[in-house]
């Protein structure tokens, strides 16, 4: 856990004093990722360089596990937490394994153990051991060495991480694949993690925490669907985009928003299942079932009225199908690709869940949910396709 | 034709000065290194000293060999080494503080400040991050430094052979008051091949001092 208490930073220029840290107050809990975000100049880096102290604070404090930082030695004190620094910074004289395992072999451990412990590091960021261990800095691309520079970091496995921009030289597509990667491991090893970034889609994808700077002021600290949904003022407002209601997709899973669904069989006649779909008030159509409650088609309403016969004779192929893990983005996605309104939700075996429909997902993102409003929620969408 | 007769017909006593020679210039520079790096490194601590020292350094090199012997002679007389050895030694150390201690300074000062920080960031303390970043990033322009004095020492200490010091300036001086120039050329050619020797003997350490990662 980090707590800083008041923390402030005024440089002292010819130009008169400047103040990049403003009275910053916050915390983040154990194992939670927390993203400061803000424009240029906001003070983000000073804060960040504050906690490892490679800036002096002016005043305030900082708690480490609920330990004040002030009076221990900086040495000490850096030696427990990670450091990814914004340029990467790999020491070009040493080898990829004698860059990762500089923090262990400073820390005394023995030749053998740093040398498994950087094997394993490489495993961790995806990079072949075999290829890599003997490489030097220079011999890498831009990704694989910001990827070194995280491993380093992690090499004595400190509860406490700071990372200043990590990904911020490589481009989009590999960013999305590492970020990918480090939310994976982050599940595994649940560090507790300061991480710089000026991109609110990175912010949004990785924090459990966004801390909107201003200024050198924190102007607002919450969990990123929070953010997005009650932004605190304009400038939040505004930093956060136009589309935030879109950012937000990617922040509700399926099953958040997964409805029960009615259907139908091959074997049923066509009459009961335009039965069905007026009782249930669908518009258009009842997804069919086969008898592993696996979906394999729709009858639409239209034909239901005008046709007589078994459901399994006249039906339409599905295009598409969501599993409840899925983000709300990709079935947006999915659903403009596909010209759709809904989706059947399947689990791993193709069993029929539920459904998701896009008055689901207006909904969901078009209420305030305070806590209450979180409990109630699926019985409005449950009325609503009712 | 009469220089090259000489020459092979000498070749013991051009060895022999040779190797004075080169050891006078070498245990000088030795120990212009051992105090320049230091002084290099430490001047990185603060600007305004590090301008001082290097203007002192700068003025030294201005002074004309000659006159520099001049003036160690009345000092050193003192303790009874007032021509020789000790002079020589003193000179080529003190003219080899120059290059070594710019080098030195240039070379810590250009290391990227993102390597600095990263190793402060990790909880390197000063000395290690000098020991494991900074002086083995620096190596190449330092060693770059100690050559740069070695040859233009070797030319330096030719005119130490007027104090007395021995070295191949010693076929120079004698060329020149015996009116021979078969001497004075076989001298100054000797030189001057010891000078090309040098330097490239130095360049070969440089590339083996220079760690792998970065050599070019
Ligand atoms: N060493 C310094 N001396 C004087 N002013 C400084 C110093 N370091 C930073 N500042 C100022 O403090 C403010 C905050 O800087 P900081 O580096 O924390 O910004 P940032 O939010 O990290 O910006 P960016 O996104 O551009 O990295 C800026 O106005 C900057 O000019
Ligand atoms: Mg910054």
């Amino acid at each position: 856990m980090i707590r800083i208490d008041n923390l402030t930073k005024i440089f002292e220029t010819p130009n008169g004093p400047v103040t990049a840290a403003d009275h910053i107050n916050m915390e983040v809990p154990e194992g939670e990722i927390c993203v400061l975000l803000g424009p240029s100049g906001c003070g983000k880096t000073t804060t960040l360089k504050m906690i490892n102290r490679i800036i002096p604070s002016t005043s305030g404090r900082i708690y480490i596990n609920g330990e004040d930082t002030t009076g221990m030695d900086t040495v000490e004190l850096r030696r427990n937490i990670g450091y990814v620094i914004q340029q990467i910074g790999l020491f070009p004289n040493m080898t990829i394994e004698e860059n990762i395992a500089i923090v262990p072999k400073l820390l005394g451990w023995e030749a053998s153990r740093y040398k498994a412990r950087a094997k394993e590091l490489l495993d961790l960021v995806a990079l072949d051991p075999g290829t890599f261990l003997k490489r030097y800095p220079r011999e890498l691309s831009g990704g694989q060495q910001q990827r070194i520079g995280v491993a380093r970091a992690l090499a004595a496995d400190p509860p406490v991480m700071l990372m200043d921009e990590p990904f911020g030289a490589i481009d989009p597509i590999n960013r999305e694949v590492i970020q990918d990667e480090f939310m994976k491991m982050q599940q595994e090893l649940r560090k507790t993690i300061m991480f710089v970034s000026h991109d609110i889609d990175e912010a949004v994808k990785m924090a459990d925490r966004i801390a909107i700077f201003r200024d050198g002021r924190l102007v607002q600290y919450d969990t990123p669907d929070d953010l997005l949904a009650h932004p605190k003022d304009d400038f939040v407002e505004s930093f956060v985009g136009d589309d935030r209601a879109l950012k937000r997709l990617r922040l509700v899973q399926v099953k958040q928003v997964m409805e029960p669904v009615t259907t139908v069989r091959p074997e049923d006649s066509l009459s009961t299942a335009l039965q069905r779909i007026e009782q249930q008030g669908y518009s258009h159509a009842i997804l069919m079932v086969n008898e592993r409650q696996q979906p394999i088609g729709y009858v639409s309403r239209s034909v239901a009225q005008t046709t007589s016969g078994l459901c399994g004779e006249h039906y339409f192929g599905l295009k598409t199908e969501a599993s409840p893990e899925d983000d709300l983005r990709k079935v947006a996605s999915l659903m403009f690709t596909h010209d759709t309104t809904w989706l059947p939700c399947t689990d791993a075996n193709g069993t029929l869940v539920g459904q998701v429909t896009q008055r689901g997902i207006t909904h969901y993102l078009g209420a305030t949910y305070h806590p209450d409003a979180l409990g109630t929620l699926p019985r409005q969408l449950h009325k609503v396709s009712a | 034709m009469d220089t090259f007769d000489f020459l092979t017909g000498n070749i013991d006593l051009i060895l022999k000065l040779t190797v004075e020679h080169l050891s006078l210039v070498a245990v000088a520079v030795g120990l212009a290194t051992l105090t320049g790096v230091p002084i290099g490194i430490a001047i990185t601590q603060n600007e305004r000293v590090a301008r001082v020292v290097l203007y002192l350094a700068s003025i030294i090199i201005t002074i004309p060999s000659i006159a520099l012997f001049g003036i160690m002679i009345p000092i050193l007389s003192t303790i009874g080494q007032g021509i020789g050895y000790l002079p020589a030694v003193i000179a080529v150390l003190l003219y080899s503080q120059l290059p070594i201690i710019r080098n030195t300074y240039t070379a810590i000062n250009n290391v990227n400040p993102a390597l600095r920080e990263a190793a402060r960031g990790i909880g390197m303390n000063p000395v290690q991050r000098l020991r494991m970043v900074e002086i083995p990033l620096a190596i190449p322009v330092i060693m770059a430094g100690v050559r740069t004095a070695v040859v233009m020492n070797i030319g330096v200490m030719a005119i130490a052979a007027y104090i007395g010091a021995g070295g191949l300036g010693v076929l120079i001086s004698r060329g020149i008051t015996q009116s021979d120039p078969r001497q004075l050329i076989a001298g100054a050619i000797a030189v001057s091949i010891l000078a090309v020797i040098a330097d490239y003997g130095l360049l070969w350490l440089q590339k083996r001092l220079t760690p792998k990662g970065i050599s070019a």
